[in-house]
């Protein structure tokens, strides 16, 4: 089961992510996702703060979206991953691939640099 | 069937014996009357004669009218007709008889005429029989306890009636008074019931007005022609016993007529209304049409048309529309009489005045929109009634009804209609329902191939050498997963070796696992470095894997010359080492990017060669993270510390002795045999 809200920040939008991810409630993140940069926001947060684990299903959307994020120039950087989440992340090696930072300042502040 | 016949017949035959005796017997009374001689016959006889001439036809009837199933509303006034047809037609037969013989002394003859009015009254009373016991039926037609015993009751005092009849012994006229009295109220009582009249359609109840009308005329006649012969008989003879004093006969007669005349008169004025009880039966049929359209294998469309076609013949609507919800955002519209055009105008307006309500019940919804519709210009509807149909709480679509005059729909209409859209709303929730049954089997059914596939592309064999044995373990959940392992030889002393997990699960897992086996059949005996092998399996795999899928991998080499394992790390779980010399186990975490991720990139960025110098006793685990995230009841993982002590405390056994006590401690763990992943793992020990 998950709940996934968004919400705006100074122009960031904010995707928060709570319970778990796995092969069925990956379609709402994907949902969730597309419908950010559908809006078109051009930076994008993941609050994984709340996030207690992750399938590869649910890797899966963050890696299918890399390339398309790549194209319209949307910046996407998730924060507050737990270690075990994390885990997951580096093991697969999507950690290289994604922007991941600790808290949501330095995730904003590298969001704002890499959007100028 | 065969007793009924042999009945019929033998009632049949009886009638007519008594009545040949009646009619001799009578004259012969008669006869001897005139000439005032001694009877050879006893006066009493023709009245016995007359009774057991009722009895047998009263039962004539029985089997031949009662007792058939048959026949139904129209059929029984029809018998009661042909009787009464077939009766006249003799009757005036006789009469044309008696005109061709004209100034002959025959006709004036008394015994003569007696003759003809014994033809008349057993004709008569076969009539007034047969009409007897259809109304009986038509009376009974509904029963209930207390119908039955008033019939009973009257049939009773009417055999009572005939006996007394018979014995000719005048007890007291009070009782007799008494008699006549509560036969009438009985028969009065009995008259009305005339619930058959309303299940007649209009055509039926037409005919019946006809049948009736003939039968009260044949009544007439019968009773006017009687009732002239037997005055001219008793005018010259007393011995003779009109019927009039037979009081069954009357009793019977007065039955006849009086349900005759309701009959008719009840089916008259039941005309006009016998088209509300047409449009009523049409209604239930309608509604059994709706709920029983799921079951006759049609599609939710044949529903929507059913509803629209049975909604307008419900409520005499000009035309009509359904507007059903397809996707999200488009909508799909069914329409009678009505073009898709004039149906988007009227939506287009009432959206524009803000008219709300269209897609709630409420009681006064029919006068609103109808009167925001005299604003539409060039419409030539007056009257719109719009019901939602729901499924599961969730209004689905939206059915409209369209009137050219003002006003016109009614509450029972609006009744009727919203019951239909909810009928509707189940059928297609069943209907739904039962696609989802479906697909779930098909689904299943999917399943138990995909496991089948998946089970046939792991190896049966593993590779062995003396330099190290391999044990490979793999156990899979109801949901098919993607694990594989497997083995090949490069050369003699080169053997290669491959674990893998697919993301995602079912058909599609077990097809790219199947890639995935000859991407590794094929590149690995040229020999390629593990680095190399990522890098060229990735290539080939970005294009065969949908957006979202990837493939976690580690692949091996084993030197057995130089003693060195080469191995390259591409996002599957890190392998767990075991160094005999140090005694200790360690997971090898280094770089390494899944299969299908990196599209675009240079994917020989993302992995990297890695080696170990082997030593014997040295042990290698690889497994998948079905192990690793299996969890017990608390919901705690397994995890790589229960893995890595598993492998510590058994590192000295054999590879198969190793798989076996880690497969234990992973069962004991998650305490039960229902696994959620699979789990795959493979032993290496070097010797």
């Amino acid at each position: 089961m998950v709940h996934i809200k968004r919400l705006q920040e100074e122009g960031a939008d904010i995707i928060v992510i709570i319970g778990e991810i796995d092969a069925s409630s990956s379609i709402e993140l994907d949902l969730a996702i597309a419908k950010s940069v559908g809006d078109g926001y051009r930076k994008i947060l993941v609050d994984c703060n709340g996030l207690e684990y992750i399938s590869s299903a649910g890797l899966g959307v963050f890696m299918s979206y890399i390339e398309e994020l790549k194209d319209k120039k949307v910046y996407l950087v998730l924060f507050g991953l737990k270690e075990r989440v994390l885990n997951t992340f580096s093991i697969l090696g999507l950690a290289d691939l994604l922007n991941i930072r600790e808290t949501k300042s330095d995730a904003k502040k590298l969001a704002d640099e890499l959007s100028v | 069937m065969f007793k009924t016949k042999a009945l019929t017949r033998l009632t049949s035959m009886g009638a007519l014996i008594f009545w040949v005796v009646l009619a001799f017997s009578d004259i012969t009374v008669l006869f001897a009357d005139i000439k005032s001689l001694p009877s050879d016959v006893p006066q009493w006889l023709p009245q016995v004669m007359l009774d057991l001439f009722i009895i047998s036809l009263f039962y004539y009837y029985k089997f031949k009218i009662e007792r058939d199933e048959s026949l139904n509303f129209t059929d029984l006034l029809w018998k009661v007709f042909a009787t009464g047809l077939i009766a006249t037609v003799i009757s005036l037969a006789v009469r044309l008889l008696l005109f061709l013989l004209g100034s002959t002394p025959l006709p004036t003859n008394i015994l003569f005429i007696d003759l003809v009015y014994q033809i008349n009254l057993g004709l008569f009373i076969n009539f007034l029989l047969a009409a007897y016991t259809s109304w009986k039926r038509l009376i009974l037609y509904q029963k209930s306890k207390w119908l039955i015993r008033a019939w009973l009751a009257f049939e009773l005092l009417l055999f009572c009636i005939l006996v007394y009849d018979s014995i000719h012994i005048v007890v007291s006229s009070t009782l007799s008074n008494t008699a006549i009295l509560l036969v009438s109220a009985l028969g009065l009582i009995l008259s009305f019931n005339m619930r058959w009249v309303a299940y007649l359609n209009f055509k039926q109840k037409w005919t019946s007005l006809l049948l009736l009308l003939l039968s009260i005329f044949y009544l007439v006649y019968f009773l006017y022609s009687v009732t002239i012969l037997s005055d001219t008989v008793s005018q010259q003879s007393t011995a003779f016993i009109d019927f009039q004093s037979h009081v069954f006969s009357i009793a019977l007669l007065a039955f006849v007529i009086t349900y005759i005349t309701f009959s008719f008169l009840v089916v008259l004025f039941n005309l006009p209304t016998s088209s509300v009880f047409e449009q009523k039966l049409e209604e239930v049929v309608s509604f059994q049409r709706i709920s029983q359209s799921i079951q006759t294998e049609q599609n939710e469309e044949s529903v929507y048309n059913i509803l629209l076609e049975s909604s307008v013949s419900a409520v005499f609507a000009d035309a009509a529309w359904l507007e059903m919800k397809a996707t999200d955002s488009e909508q799909k519209l069914y329409t009678h009489k009505i073009s898709a055009q004039e149906s988007k105008d009227i939506r287009a307006h009432l959206e524009k005045n803000k008219i709300k309500g269209a897609l709630d019940q409420s009681s006064d919804k029919t006068k609103n929109l109808s009167r925001h519709l005299g604003s539409l210009k060039n419409s030539r509807f007056r009257s719109l009634l719009a019901f939602p149909i729901k499924v599961k709480e969730e209004t689905i679509g939206t059915l409209a009804l369209l009137k050219e005059l003002p006003e016109g729909f009614n509450k029972e209409m609006t009744r009727i209609v919203s019951a239909f859209a909810n009928q509707a709303g189940i059928s297609i929730e069943n209907f739904r329902l039962m696609e989802e049954a479906f697909q779930n089997a098909r689904y299943k059914e999917e399943l138990k191939i995909a496991k089948t596939v998946q089970q046939s592309l792991l190896p049966t064999k593993l590779e062995t050498n003396l330099d190290f044995e391999i044990s490979a373990f793999s156990a899979s959940a109801d949901e098919v997963g993607g694990d594989y392992y497997d083995t090949l030889r490069i050369n003699e002393h080169e053997v290669a070796l491959i674990i893998a997990d697919v993301s995602g699960k079912g058909t599609t897992a077990a097809f790219h696992m199947s890639q995935m086996k000859g991407i590794f059949h094929s590149l690995a005996q040229q020999g390629p470095s593990p680095k190399d092998f990522m890098t060229k399996a990735n290539k080939a795999l970005v294009y065969c894997l949908e957006r979202g899928s990837f493939i976690s991998a580690t692949y091996f080499v084993i030197n057995t010359q130089t003693k060195k394992v080469h191995y390259s790390r591409a996002g599957h779980c890190p392998v767990l080492y075991h160094q005999a010399a140090k005694d200790q186990s360690v997971f090898l975490k280094d770089k390494g990017t899944a299969l299908g991720m990196v599209r675009s990139l240079d994917y020989s960025n993302f992995v990297e060669n890695q080696e170990i110098d082997y030593q014997p006793g040295d042990v290698m685990v690889l497994y998948t993270d079905g192990i690793t995230e299996a969890k017990n009841g608390k919901g705690e993982e397994f995890g790589g510390e229960r893995l890595a002590a598993a492998l510590q405390d058994s590192a000295q056994k054999s590879s198969k002795e190793i798989e076996e006590n880690l497969i234990k401690r992973l069962y004991e763990f998650s305490g039960t045999e229902d696994i959620n992943d699979d789990y795959t793992s493979m032993t290496v020990k070097f010797q």
